[in-house]
């Protein structure tokens, strides 16, 4: 388990290494100088060139990856050049808004996604089942800002339910601020919704269609205890995998949602980096959604192998 | 089953082959979503193709006297902020997203079934480096990869295609190197290696056949994706530029109008992109439910 | 459950279908048998016979498209076909069990074996209080050495028999009335298999317990059964006391089936193996009157207008067939061979092999696969290599066609040449030279390719020939394995297993080899194909006076085929020598063990050599002898701290054992052997 577990992690850090580099070598290395691109191609060249000397990148490439991966590890991520604060007191805040938006989502897909998938398996082939396997299917294929259109349509211009607006009083009783939460966090748990279901379904199909399952409904046992007690452990454990990866997916919903809600979170900073040639937010930005897709699927794989006696025990006889 | 039945002297292969194929196509017809999956798409690609004939109004000539008109006999859909005819834009924003999303999906596909292959077939050093990559790709969301590009390169089809593509190609290497991997570890790769085959015949004519199901597959699902990504980014104002009727561009250009409850220059345009995205999806499906038999 | 019922199940013409696109096809064609309480019933048949299927239908555990269409299923004197869910999981829980192939996906991976274990306790009615003791009891009588920590392991920790015997276990908790076996043993190795057997004789024994046995292995049937019944496309074409239906069949189906086995002591010298010609039925088939009609050597006009009842021939010993009375004049499908001159005592070493050692890694662990084999293999001899798992026959098997890297210091010799490790770095005439027949044709033919497309590669590949010429010598290719040339364009899945083998041989055979590697090139098909492959593979090899190393778990088998066999063991020859040799004594303690644990069909009552414990780990081989954990006759403390050395014996015959070979002589009496001819 301890040998598992020091590869899973070590393995995380060369991907994390590879990343910074992929991340810096995109925003570096693409055709054209970094001063040219933010200032514009009818910038005087002394300009461009006096910008680049005190963003140092007329430095060499090597010299500049080091210095800024350097930072990272020392949490020093450098100054924003569009909001001229650092970047890190940026991100830090606006991680802080996506992970209230992300927690909202979750709480809501998961148990919600899982029942899904467990009903759709066992009442395969009806007409449940193909309900919750094409609604997840579309709801999943569906870009987010096509639903959030149809929901703000919906939910709040026709039927009045749920407030458009995610701006709350800053001393906002908790109950009010998930409330308004809500309406932006639906995008995304129709997207995770056909995700997580799906796996959740296949994962039960082949727990239901083996060999253990058989043996405990030929033991006699009630059809119930056989789904919670044999069924149930096995089939969710390919959801932990996937729940963890969507993770990823969602930093990538949060931009466009966002956006649209003008909601101050990692998502709309990065868009707003990227509209304002803002470098050191954009690879400080995109390097911090590495970090947490890594760190998420590092904890799914300790809870994975948690549930998993073959690679709980390993190594031990 | 009924071609797998032991071969009697006079009956002849090729008939049984043709056999199957009778049959898969017997089970495409009777898979619902595959029917209307490919129905929608047809749909979209005749209204693309044939936009100049069909299309009302000219999609670009404003009319700032007649903006934001709700529907009407002359104009179906409406007019939009700038008092374009909305039925004329979303016909003739198809044909953007028709074209960009299938050739980035074929290149993300080609490159990943590549990669794919080499990493599950080379194993050790190879295998460990590619993956490894890979896995530091599949880190960023598609989104967040296509932000950091398009902010250096800026917005253009061909970018996007490129962006959209190679941001595909991590996520196609992985499905095809678990499919590989399961197969090399058939005796018939060992058997190719028994007579001293390259491995490039092993991998693209002996390995790549037997895992073309799950890279069709693949493709089609991408192509879901693909249209999700694109509409995505163009909504974000980075993908194809102004004033191209393009559905997601348009969105993100009317999208205020929407506060004041004028729908229709949103909604139907979100209402393409949706029945398009479905469509795929459909066809995705009813494919691997037709590939599985 | 006490029932006033003599029988423990009845089941009275069954009949089931599958429905398969749509269409209804018809697996199980009118079924009936009766096993009283007490007995032990016996199903054989080969694959699609249908045997499995009843066995699950008894349980009503069937897949959703499998439709009972008639008949009744009558278990312990109550109807199981007309039973609601309920009362079905009582029964399940109570009256019958199941154990089936596979104990190791049969185990729940992510509970712990004794928890599984007590839960069928509890099932049965045992208070939970009680349970744990109970299940500590069951496993002691199952000859778990150690109860306690076998309950706390997970099912990935233990080993096959070790896992089939918790299921067993598991089987038992109920003391049910029906124990319904369904090829238990199927995948074990041969003294693991052997022990298991003994051990459900022994609780039946003990228990009382009325079994049916289902298996394709007619030893095993033999062994284990009363009563027995022969399944052919879902029709019982034969049923009798087990010993009597074995020695004195009287349907042409079960005539050819004893036939096609290659029976203790039988080889190749003595003729061909008989064969069935023709395929069965498939699923779904439909047939007017007798099934067997079409592959019948004694067919007559009225097998194929009238089916035959299933009629008296005996006591209690019944056969469906018009002419029971003649059953055993079944003519001989194959016609005898020719016989081959000897191997001249001077012939050239074909291959050499000399201290080939392997070295692997498991999970971080490294082990020794082999460790200093040396072997010679003369021209056109056939050298069959016998071993259980673990025991690193595929292991040298690869070393010697080039896909496993043997550690510095082996060498592999080929005709006085010494061979490069990789196939890769071979010179193409060394590569053409040693081929291989892989066991399973499924995985060794692509499927995407056609015969045609297969066997053209290899012969371009391997021989150089192109255009008009290579056409010529796939279609002679294929004539030489007796594939008809009408198939050459057909995909593998259209072929059946014995075909699909046809071609494997013919492309191992497309470059003229010197050598060929069969690795258990037999044990996916049925025995009447089985017969059919050894004896092309016979043919071939005296037509072209070829060596082969002959790979296989079933010891009759190796014994038709072999000239010579080496006996494996945690990667060491523990014997090798002159077939007849090998299989007579004396000869080593594990070669004993090996074949006094083979299910026989000619020896009723036997006295056995049983293996304590299971095959160490190769990870961590015993010092000393290897053997010394688990040999009968071990010495004493010589056999835990030295290793013998294997020696010439005898011409020709080498043992690997501190016993003189006076000694073994003395010990392994003729009658405590099975003898060979």
């Amino acid at each position: 388990m301890l040998r598992f577990l020091a590869r899973r992690i070590a393995l995380a850090l060369v991907t994390l290494w590879l990343l910074s580099v992929i991340i810096f070598l995109a925003s570096h290395a693409l055709p054209g100088d970094v001063g040219r691109r933010i200032l514009g191609p009818f910038a005087d060249p002394r300009a461009v060139a006096t910008l680049d000397h005190s963003l140092g990148v007329d430095r060499p490439l090597l010299v500049q990856y080091l210095d800024w991966i350097g930072g990272f590890i020392r949490g020093d991520l450098g100054t924003s050049l569009s909001f001229h604060v650092p970047v890190a007191q940026l991100l830090l805040r606006g991680l802080g808004n996506s992970v209230k938006l992300a927690l909202v989502a979750f709480v809501i897909v998961v148990p919600l996604s899982i029942l899904g998938g467990v009903v759709a398996a066992l009442r395969r082939g009806t007409f449940i089942d193909r309900t919750i396997s094409i609604g997840g299917l579309s709801a999943t294929a569906m870009p987010e800002f096509v639903t959030s259109i149809v929901l703000i349509l919906l939910l709040s211009i026709t039927l009045k339910v749920l407030p458009i607006s995610v701006q709350v009083p800053p001393d906002a009783d908790p109950f009010t601020q998930v409330y308004h939460l809500i309406l932006p966090s639906l995008p995304l748990v129709l997207v995770l919704f056909g995700y997580i279901a799906r796996i959740t379904r296949a994962g039960m199909i082949e727990a239901l269609e083996s060999d253990y399952t058989r043996t405990a409904v030929l033991k006699g046992l009630a059809w119930r205890t056989v789904v919670f007690r044999h069924v149930l452990r096995n089939a969710l454990m390919p959801t932990i995998a996937v729940v963890a990866t969507q993770t990823g997916y969602l930093i990538g919903g949060l931009v466009v949602i966002e956006t649209m809600f003008n909601y101050q979170g990692i998502g709309q900073l990065l868009y707003t980096s990227v509209a304002q040639k803002d470098f050191p937010l954009i690879q400080a930005g995109v390097m911090t959604v590495g970090v947490v897709y890594l760190v998420a699927t590092l904890l799914a794989d300790i809870s994975y192998s948690l549930l998993n006696p073959r690679i709980r025990l390993a190594g031990r006889e | 089953m009924s071609a797998t039945i032991a071969l009697g002297r006079q009956e002849s292969a090729a008939r049984l082959r043709r056999q199957a194929w009778v049959e898969r196509l017997r089970l495409a017809l009777r898979t619902p979503s595959l029917l209307i999956g490919v129905g929608v798409l047809l749909f979209w690609v005749i209204l693309a193709i044939f936009a100049q004939n069909i299309a009302p109004h000219d999609p670009l000539a404003p009319d700032i006297l007649h903006k934001l008109q709700p529907p009407s006999a002359d104009h179906r859909f409406g007019t939009d902020g700038l008092g374009r005819d909305v039925l004329s834009r979303v016909i003739y924003g198809s044909r953007g997203i028709l074209v960009a999303a299938p050739l980035a999906t074929l290149l993300g596909t080609v490159v990943g079934t590549a990669i794919g292959l080499i990493a599950g077939y080379f194993r050790g050093l190879v295998e460990d480096v590619l993956m490894r990559i890979t896995d530091a790709f599949l880190a960023l969301p598609t989104i967040v990869t296509a932000l950091l590009v398009l902010a250096s390169v800026g917005g253009s089809t061909t970018t996007v295609i490129l962006v959209i593509g190679l941001g595909f190609a991590p996520i196609i290497a992985r499905t095809v190197r678990a499919a590989v991997l399961s197969e090399a570890q058939l005796e018939y790769v060992e058997a190719a290696r028994l007579r001293r085959e390259r491995a490039p015949y092993v991998m693209f004519v002996e390995i790549l056949p037997n895992v073309m199901g799950p890279v069709l597959v693949e493709f089609t699902v991408r192509l879901g994706y693909a249209v999700f990504a694109i509409a995505t980014l163009s909504f974000l104002g980075l993908g194809i530029p102004p004033p191209s009727p393009d559905w997601g561009l348009t969105i993100s250009e009317q999208y205020t109008y929407l506060i004041s409850n004028f729908w229709w220059p949103v909604l139907f345009p979100a209402l393409a992109i949706a029945s398009l995205v479905i469509a795929v999806n459909m066809f995705a499906d009813g494919l691997s439910r037709v590939l599985e038999r | 459950m006490a029932s006033q019922s003599r029988a423990a199940l009845e089941v009275t013409d069954l009949k089931l279908a599958y429905r398969v696109r749509g269409r209804d096809r018809i697996a199980i064609r009118g079924v009936t048998f009766t096993i009283n309480k007490g007995e032990s019933y016996g199903l054989v048949g080969e694959s699609g016979s249908g045997k499995s299927t009843v066995a699950y239908a008894v349980m009503r555990y069937l897949p959703d498209n499998a439709k009972i269409t008639g008949g009744s299923i009558v278990l312990d004197g109550k109807d199981m076909l007309h039973m609601d869910g309920d009362d079905l999981r009582k029964l399940r829980a109570t009256a019958a069990s199941m154990v089936y192939q596979n104990p190791g996906t049969a185990l729940n991976p992510t509970i712990r074996a004794g928890d599984q274990l007590i839960e069928a306790f509890v099932i049965a009615g045992v208070a939970k209080g009680e349970a744990r003791e109970r299940a500590l009891a069951m496993l002691g009588r199952v000859q778990i050495s150690d109860p306690q920590g076998v309950m706390g392991r997970y099912p990935h920790q233990l080993s096959g028999g070790m896992q089939q015997r918790v299921v067993i276990a598991m089987a038992l908790a109920s003391d049910p009335t029906l124990l319904i076996l369904d090829e238990p043993t199927t995948g074990l190795d041969a003294t693991v298999e052997a022990e298991v057997l003994d051990l459900i004789r022994n609780l039946r024994a003990t228990f009382g317990t009325s079994v049916l046995f289902i298996s394709h292995n007619l030893g095993v049937i033999a062994r284990m059964c009363d009563r027995v019944g022969v399944l052919y496309a879902g029709r019982m074409v034969e049923e009798g006391p087990a010993w009597e239906l074995l020695t004195n069949p009287r349907h042409p189906y079960t005539v050819g089936l004893l036939r096609c086995i290659p029976r203790w002591g039988l080889s190749k010298e003595v003729g061909p193996l008989d064969t069935i010609p023709g395929f069965p039925p498939g699923i779904g088939a439909a047939i007017k009157a007798c099934v067997f009609a079409d592959r019948c050597g004694l067919v007559q006009d009225i097998c194929r207008a009238e089916e035959p009842g299933l009629d008296p021939v005996g006591e209690g010993h019944a056969s469906r067939c018009h002419f029971s009375d003649i059953a055993q004049t079944l003519p001989r499908a194959e016609r005898d061979m020719v016989k081959r001159p000897p191997v001249p005592e001077t012939a050239r070493a074909a291959l050499s092999i000399k201290n080939l050692r392997r070295t692997m890694t498991q999970q971080g662990n490294s082990f020794q696969a082999l460790a200093g084999v040396d072997l010679e293999i003369a021209a056109g001899e056939v050298f069959g290599l016998v071993g259980e798992s673990g025991s690193g026959k595929t292991t040298l098997a690869r070393s010697v066609i080039g896909l496993g890297v043997p550690d510095a210091g082996s060498e592999i010799d080929l005709e006085g040449k010494k061979l490069a490790p990789r196939v890769g770095q071979r010179s193409l005439d060394q590569v053409r030279a040693i081929q291989i027949v892989f066991q399973n044709p499924d995985a060794s033919l692509n499927r995407r390719k056609s015969v045609r497309q297969i066997l053209g590669r290899a012969l371009t590949k391997l021989t150089g020939v192109r255009g008009e010429r290579r056409s010529r010598r796939i279609v002679e290719l294929s004539e030489s394995v007796r594939l008809d040339a009408g198939l050459l364009d057909a995909l593998p899945r259209q072929l059946s297993g014995g075909l699909k083998q046809r071609v494997g041989i013919a492309r191992a055979f497309a470059g003229e080899p010197h050598l060929v590697i069969c690795d258990e090139p037999t044990s996916a098909l049925d025995v009447s194909v089985q017969a059919a492959i050894l004896n092309l593979l016979v043919r071939l090899q005296r037509d072209r006076n070829l060596s082969y190393i002959f790979i296989s778990h079933d010891l009759g088998v190796v014994r038709y085929i072999s000239d010579r066999i080496g006996v494996l063991y945690l990667g060491r020859l523990m014997e090798v020598g002159p077939a007849d040799v090998v299989f007579s004594a004396p000869h080593h303690p594990y070669t004993e063990a090996l074949l006094s644990a083979a299910p026989s069909l000619d020896v009723r009552e036997e006295h056995r050599i049983r293996l304590q414990g299971d095959i160490p780990s190769a990870a961590k081989p015993p010092s000393g002898c290897v053997f010394h954990t688990r040999c009968p006759r071990k010495l004493g403390a010589i056999c835990e701290q030295q290793e013998p050395p294997l020696l010439e014996e005898e011409p020709g015959h080498f043992l690997k054992c501190h016993i003189p070979i006076e000694d073994l002589r003395r010990l392994q009496k003729p009658e405590a052997a099975d003898q060979a001819g």
